[in-house]
């Protein structure tokens, strides 16, 4: 598989993701925001965690109007895969990749915790390295988690089984707990929790790995 | 010329802010505020003839994300 992972001014788990994706097997390369094409023969797009362009406007915004989100877009169109991960999923949310929108914490409060993650779909790339009703140990860090969509929205999601991961405890007010979607062609995910954070030992917790090693081996036999 | 673009949370969608200030408000002895919705105001500067249209591009593009946000454009 190879993977391009984003950088955006303020992107703080770039190198982050691009360890997980390495260490399943994965080439990856960085592409900076401006950009405005992705490395040839890519398979994957990490779209990372942080505080792109200070958050200003709303959370990613700005990064979903720069130059490499249109190539990112382009690529998610041609049924190319796309890795959307806290900062990343409000990008892809913003751009209107995936649907629905990603309001302040209910609570209002910044929450940097190890929460409970419900496998709802073991039916993607991602998730099949796991059971549906598993559940899994994940970190979360943001402040503006709160997934939004309307009711027809969220209808869709649900007939279509693409609500990858719901909050066993819901942190922050997301309608229906949801943690991360998947788009229509399943090859779209959206999270806010952070696999990987969860993906080594010294990390304190490994259950992220198996999203990782599931698509790297999809992409590589693919 | 300028404009004011006044962005706002759509009904129906959760303005946890806007209950933060009215908890806030009640807790100072200011009775009687039975809601709060917290939005932001943008102000343009913008070169003679450009249109409202254009202004509402803006909006649609970047300004306001309209999954969740409504906007109001005023020209002066």
């Amino acid at each position: 598989m190879k993977a391009a992972v984003v950088v955006f001014p303020g992107s703080n788990c770039d190198r982050d993701l691009a360890v997980a994706f390495r260490a399943a097997g994965a080439e990856v390369e960085m592409v900076w925001h401006k950009d405005t094409d992705l490395p040839a023969g890519i398979d994957m797009v990490g779209v990372p965690g942080g505080f792109s362009f200070g958050d200003y406007l709303r959370c990613g915004a700005i990064a979903a109007n720069s130059p490499i989100c249109r190539a990112v877009k382009g690529h998610a169109e041609r049924g190319g895969y796309v890795l959307g991960v806290c900062n990343g999923f409000q990008v892809l949310t913003e751009t209107g990749i995936l649907p629905g929108a990603l309001l302040r914490n209910s609570g209002l409060k910044y929450i940097c915790k190890t929460v409970g993650l419900r496998i709802e779909t073991s039916q993607s790339a991602y998730t099949e390295g796991y059971n549906a009703g598993d559940v899994i140990d994940i970190p979360i860090a943001h402040h503006d988690g709160n997934y939004f969509a309307d009711a027809a929205t969220l209808d869709t999601l649900r007939g279509e089984d693409r609500i990858a991961f719901t909050y066993t405890d819901n942190p922050n007010g997301s309608m229906g707990d949801i943690a991360g979607i998947l788009s229509e062609n399943r090859r779209v995910l959206g999270m806010m929790p952070h696999p990987e954070r969860a993906a080594d030992q010294g990390h304190g917790g490994t259950d992220g790995q198996a999203l990782f090693r599931a698509v790297a081996t999809q992409l590589t036999t693919a | 010329m300028k404009a004011t673009v006044h962005v706002m949370l759509k009904n129906g969608v959760l303005d946890p802010q806007g209950e933060a200030v009215r908890h806030a408000l009640g807790a100072l002895g200011f009775d009687g505020v039975e809601g709060v919705r917290q939005g932001k105001v943008i102000e343009l500067d913008l070169a003679d003839g450009t249109s409202e249209a254009d202004v509402t591009a803006m909006c649609e593009k970047l300004l306001a994300n309209t999954v969740i946000e409504s906007y109001r454009v005023d020209l002066s």
